[in-house]
């Protein structure tokens, strides 16, 4: 990024999102989430608690999922970040959300996004995950509407529709 | 009469766009010229204020201020007793309370600002607990620091402590829980002198918020606009403080002439808004020697904070609920609802029923013990039954067999077979394991005389592409309402799901459906959408456009030809009583509720001695609702409230510091997640309900009110120790461990 | 949130001697940011007293896993995924594994680092025990050169240690030898993930012949800083495990130990389950701990 440290102005930085390039004006200190907010304008990642607790603000970098609250987006110059809005592959739903729709896996929805993101990154990992997998790797996404059972029943249900999730 | 759509799972409504990112929920809606709005709050719960100045070093000019001053028409939150200032004007009561409002393009800006406003104040003592109000020392409201009280008395209490072999008595509290809703409170505001006030916002209740902000900004109804968009859950907690933020967010959009946001951080919506009313129930019982209970008093007092908001009305669901499912002959029930200096209370899930029913579930346990009958079987043996009598003389008039739902969940839980190997083992286990029951009951819709006030409208429309389109005024936030809503009104017109939409909540569009509280929607707002969509099909049949049976096409086409004619055409139908329901308001007594849902629950516990942490194992979530009308949402509906409850009981606790919460954050308030919670094993029965649309009674806040006294049944069924209070946590399991460590069960045993 | 962006800087010069010349150019103006899930929890809540940061997230010369034949060598910058991740710290030192599965969630396991664990220095860091119980080195280094040193008393007060103003922790040595060890390691929180502990231990014991051969026992929450119970460690050298031995060690914990009351629990309960711990720690040892 070009800026010297003497200088406090934003400055311009490029990263992938959802596959296309894209330059932003920010402060090195801007958080990823505010950048992809409210400079890309996709919304689709949530400020629920402002300390990496709640996971609603959950993308992928570099195909890892992070809490991006907790990203200074300095730090993700160059990357490649996968959000909610990346996650289908044109107008077909990728097999989470399928899922997500016929278990009932969203209630209000503000969750949603970040946990879809949390069960997606999950399944590449571990395409085959036990109940208990599935418990640990959503763990950090919070949920208040649903306690959780038609999540986790939809991440097992895109989990047996095979790779793709 | 088969139906075809109410009874499916069919699929959420706005599913599509939550699933995807593209839902709009209130942070992530701009408008041109928006400015940021930040709220400048007390620091002290209770005092004068002396003194407010501005740090010179930054240029207020930048900044729109308001205060009090400011305020076009009355300066409070109008709502039941109009208690509650918009903006603080000389005198504090609690320590989050609002005083001043600054606006500005640059957030960031803005909040240096409200750093940089320095109030001083001559402090006033304050009162913190139930105790310390009642006492007066310090008089904080009115006269007594009482907003409400209500008296519910049924046959003869003096009579029945002579012939009692047991005199049971006991005290329970519930602390303050927090909706915790992933989404924070957010509105925007703006306002022209030619269209008047437009408020976007999370809520769950936009007439509510119109009917403030004609007070507050002395509008007519037709120059206020209030709109709901995707809301990221609520649980009561959008229910009436959404019309503080959109004040204060208007208040400032009129100043300024911009549209203004003010949306809250997490530290800020935990603090400084509603939470659940923590109580205390005092119970004294008359019981026979068989286990029957006599006749009783309890005593219900809830701490509703600094401003009366809703706890008159939390007070009554409470005071009436506060019996439980079971027959008492005789009973003196008094409620009571005190001031102290704490941020208002509010509305939560449940709504007064959760604490009360805590109280009631747990004291059945004690009656048990001293009578030395079991938990399974005192409650048997005081079930109401069809043809007797509720508290407030409500007969039961539905074949509702409690003994037959309380069976069914003891077989689904294993609970006796399980009960018996715990027993067995607990003694030689570090990890001890324990079974737990509740009974409990839910009234759907708003109490007595409540719908009938409420006189809720609703619409259905044919628009001018001839599809259905559902008007009402009930919000969506992630229960349900648009999916089962449009689900009624395409089984009443005989189409298929898909053809019928449901508007934007917005005042301009839609009738008041009432607010989206009390678990009323299904049951209330569903009938009336019912009638209406099928006097849109009585117009169009009658209009000669339609025959009796149609297709989809045809119904389409009717409806374009008729509007085509005749303009747009909407469908009414208003709510009615119905015939001999009678409530008495002086007594309370009478019909409480149109109908209550029936539940029984039953939860395992582990609780491990080495770090005295407690866990739920296990949990079956069995109750009668009428009908489900969608077996996907309602399972959710009830394994979301379950959830809930269990973070009632064993997680979520306020820590309270001079009236100010002292874990605002979600690293320090916890809620389950999913690596804590068992299956929550979910069970319905169907028996109808002549009130509800298709047989529906309300589903939304019975779950949350028997998980927490099964656990703690559970848990003292595992430890042989008397908890009597939540949120129960391991210090406390502790606390009572550690003074008596042999683990002895308190004595059973009489007066 | 509740800092403003353009009041800070935040550089990242990408290589190792950028930095420590910077530290050593401008000491104690710029404070390093790893993965930031301390960092910035502060920063959001406006609490970020440091206006200059600079990043060492994804150093070359700070990452990976090191295998030699007496020692691995973890480079500071490894996440906690990336710890997960290694074969030889799931075989070797499986109490690593488990403070890095319990730390957060996925998603801060993702940008955590072990680096940043130790130089945030929390009381309640759930990885600092376990270095404490296999006797971690850490190589510390500046634009004047490295230099290792024992990680036990590294800390010496709440949030202070021997650091100097001009170093980085670059790696975290843990000698390899604890095959036939009973490794023991629990943390207790408010909940089964995402939680800050109220309690963890790390331990790790050997029998021979029936007694005690070596043991080391460590707990964090229950002090300023992460503590190694050496007084304990030296009574139950040498004995067998019976049950007189495991009530005396029980006392002797709860007497080593400085628990306070806080915002998640008390200090009588952080003495009661640190006692437990230790309890369930040795009653383990004594059941599977005898070498070959």
């Amino acid at each position: 990024m070009a800026v010297s440290p003497e200088n406090q102005d934003k400055g311009e930085l490029s990263l992938t999102v959802n596959g296309r390039l894209r330059s932003v004006q920010v402060h090195p200190m801007a958080r990823l989430l505010d950048v992809l907010r409210h400079e890309l304008h996709l919304t689709g990642a949530k400020e629920g608690c402002g300390e990496g607790e709640c996971g609603s603000c959950s993308v992928l970098v570099n195909g890892e999922l992070v809490n991006s609250c907790l990203v200074p987006v300095l730090q993700v110059e160059g990357a490649r970040i996968t959000t909610i809005e990346g996650l289908a592959e044109g107008p077909e739903l990728s097999a989470l959300q399928k899922a997500f729709l016929e278990c009932g896996g969203a209630q209000c929805g503000i969750c949603t996004p970040g946990m879809i993101l949390s069960a997606s990154h999950l399944l590449t990992k571990n395409p085959n995950p036990s109940m208990d997998d599935i418990r640990e790797g959503l763990a950090g996404n919070l949920c208040r509407c649903t306690g959780y059972m038609q999540i986790l029943e939809a991440v097992a249900r895109a989990s047996c529709r095979g790779p793709g999730a | 009469m088969t139906e075809t759509v109410v009874g499916t799972s069919a699929p959420r409504k706005e599913g599509l766009d939550k699933v995807t990112g593209a839902a709009r929920y209130i942070d992530d809606i701009t408008l041109s010229g928006m400015l940021y709005g930040a709220t400048v709050r007390s620091q002290v719960p209770r005092g004068t204020i002396k003194a407010i100045s501005f740090d010179p070093r930054l240029d207020w000019g930048e900044f729109v201020t308001v205060t009090a001053q400011d305020i076009p028409g009355k300066n409070c939150i109008a709502l039941i007793f109009d208690d509650q200032p918009c903006l603080a004007d000389g005198r504090v009561n609690h320590p989050e309370e609002p005083i001043l409002l600054l606006a500005h393009v640059d957030p960031h800006r803005l909040r240096k600002a409200v750093d940089a406003v320095a109030i001083e104040f001559d402090p006033l003592p304050p009162v913190f607990s139930i105790e310390d109000s009642e006492r007066c020392a310090q008089v904080i409201w009115g006269s007594d620091n009482l907003f409400k009280t209500f008296l519910i008395e049924k046959g003869n209490v003096e009579d029945v402590w002579a012939n009692a072999d047991y005199i049971v008595e006991g005290e329970y509290t519930t602390g303050a829980q927090e909706q915790l809703y992933i989404e924070n409170n957010g509105v925007i505001a703006s306002f022209d002198r030619e269209q008047g006030l437009t408020v976007w916002g999370s809520l769950q209740c936009p007439y509510y918020v119109h009917k403030a902000l004609m007070a507050l900004c002395n509008l007519p109804p037709e120059k206020v606009r209030v709109v709901q968009v995707e809301t990221g859950g609520a649980f009561g907690g959008k229910e009436e403080y959404p019309s503080m933020i959109a004040g204060h967010a208007s208040l400032l959009a009129m100043k300024s002439g911009h549209p203004v946001k003010i949306v809250y951080d997490r530290l800020e919506d935990m603090t400084a808004t509603t939470k659940r009313h923590p109580s205390r129930t005092r119970h004294r019982t008359a019981v026979s020697r068989t286990g029957q209970i006599l006749g009783g008093e309890i005593d219900f007092t809830i701490d509703g904070g600094a401003y009366a908001t809703l706890s008159s009305v939390v007070l009554s669901r409470g005071t009436i609920h506060a019996g439980g499912p079971y027959h008492w002959p005789s009973i003196r029930i008094r409620g009571k609802a005190v001031a102290t200096n704490a941020p208002p209370h509010g509305a939560f899930r449940g709504f007064g029923a959760p604490q009360c029913l805590f109280a009631m579930e747990r004291h059945m346990d004690r009656i048990a013990q001293v009578v030395g009958i079991s938990p399974a079987e005192v409650r048997r043996r005081n079930f109401l039954k069809p043809g007797q009598t509720t508290t407030t003389e409500q007969t039961v008039r539905e074949e509702i067999d409690l003994g037959k739902l309380l069976d069914r969940a003891l077989e689904l839980s294993s609970y006796s077979r399980k009960k018996a190997e715990f027993a067995r083992e607990n003694p030689a286990r570090q990890i001890k394991r324990g079974m737990g029951i509740a009974a409990f009951l839910h009234g759907s819709g708003f109490t007595g005389s409540g719908e009938r006030f409420l006189a809720s409208v609703v619409g259905v429309e044919a628009g001018a592409d001839g599809r259905v389109r559902v008007l009402v005024s009930s919000t969506e936030f992630g229960q349900g309402t648009n999916t089962v809503l449009c689900q009624i009104a395409a089984e009443a017109l005989a189409l298929p799901y898909e053809d019928v939409r449901i508007a934007q909540p917005d005042t301009d569009q839609v009738p008041n459906s009432g607010p989206t509280v009390a678990s009323r929607t299904v049951m209330v707002v569903g009938n009336l959408v019912r009638s209406a969509a099928l006097g849109l099909k009585q117009t169009l049949i009658a209009s000669g456009l339609l025959g009796s049976s149609y297709s989809a096409e045809e119904f389409r086409a009717a409806g374009q030809r008729h509007v085509a004619t005749h303009g747009v055409l909407r469908s009414f139908a208003r709510y009615e009583a119905p015939a001999g329901v009678f409530w008495d308001d002086e007594k309370y007594r009478g019909e409480a509720y149109a109908t209550f849902a029936w539940a029984v629950y039953v939860a395992e516990v582990a609780v491990d001695l080495s770090t005295f942490t407690a866990t739920v194992e296990d949990f079956v979530a069995l109750q009668e609702v009428g009908r489900v009308l969608n077996p996907v949402l309602a399972q959710g509906q009830i394994a979301g409230g379950v959830a809930q409850g269990i973070g009632f009981a064993l997680y979520e606790k306020v820590v309270w510091q001079n009236g100010r919460m002292q874990n605002g954050q979600m690293t320090n308030y916890i809620m389950p997640t999913s690596a804590d919670l068992p299956p929550i094993r979910v069970f319905f029965e169907e028996i109808g309900n002549v009130h509800g649309a298709y047989g529906a009674k309300g589903i939304g806040e019975l779950p949350m009110d028997g998980p927490a006294p099964a656990i703690v049944n559970a848990v003292e069924d595992a430890l042989g120790f008397r908890f009597n209070s939540v949120p129960l946590l391991a210090e406390d399991i502790f606390e009572a461990v550690s003074k008596e460590p042999s683990g002895a069960l308190l004595p059973a045993g009489g007066k | 949130m509740r800092c403003d962006p353009a009041d800070y800087h935040l550089i990242a010069p990408g290589k190792l001697e950028a930095v420590v010349s910077l530290l050593a150019n401008e000491p104690g103006q710029w404070l390093p940011i790893a993965g930031g899930t301390d960092v910035m929890v502060q920063f959001a809540a406006g609490r970020l007293a440091s206006r200059k940061l600079v990043s060492i997230w994804n150093l070359p010369e700070m990452q990976g896993v090191e295998t030699l034949p007496d020692e691995i060598r973890i480079g500071a910058g490894s996440t906690y995924s990336e710890l997960r991740g290694q074969v030889v710290i799931a075989s070797e030192f499986p109490l690593l594994t488990s403070a890095a599965r319990w730390t957060g969630g996925i998603a801060n396991q993702n940008r955590g680092t072990l680096g940043g664990n130790i130089v945030n220095a929390s009381p309640a860091a759930d990885s600092l025990p376990v270095l404490l119980a296999y006797e971690a080195e850490l190589v510390l280094v500046s634009l004047r050169g490295k230099r290792r040193v024992p990680y036990l008393g590294f800390h010496t007060g709440y949030k202070t240690m021997l650091l100097e103003r001009d170093e980085l922790v670059q790696t975290i040595c843990l000698r390899r030898g604890f095959s036939g060890y009973v490794h023991y390691a629990r943390k207790v929180g408010a909940r089964n993930a995402q939680a800050i502990s109220k309690v963890c231990m790390a331990a790790l014991g050997r029998l021979r012949g029936g007694v005690i051969e070596d043991v080391r026992i460590a707990l964090g929450s229950v002090a300023p800083v992460p503590l190694r119970l050496t007084e304990l460690e030296r009574v139950l050298q040498g004995k067998p495990v019976e049950p007189k031995l495991v009530a005396q060690a029980r006392e002797m914990a709860a007497a080593a130990i400085e628990p306070i009351d806080d915002i998640r629990s008390t200090a009588k309960y952080r003495s009661a389950v640190a006692s437990n711990l230790v309890g369930e720690f040795l009653e383990q040892l004594r059941d599977k701990g005898n070498a070959a």
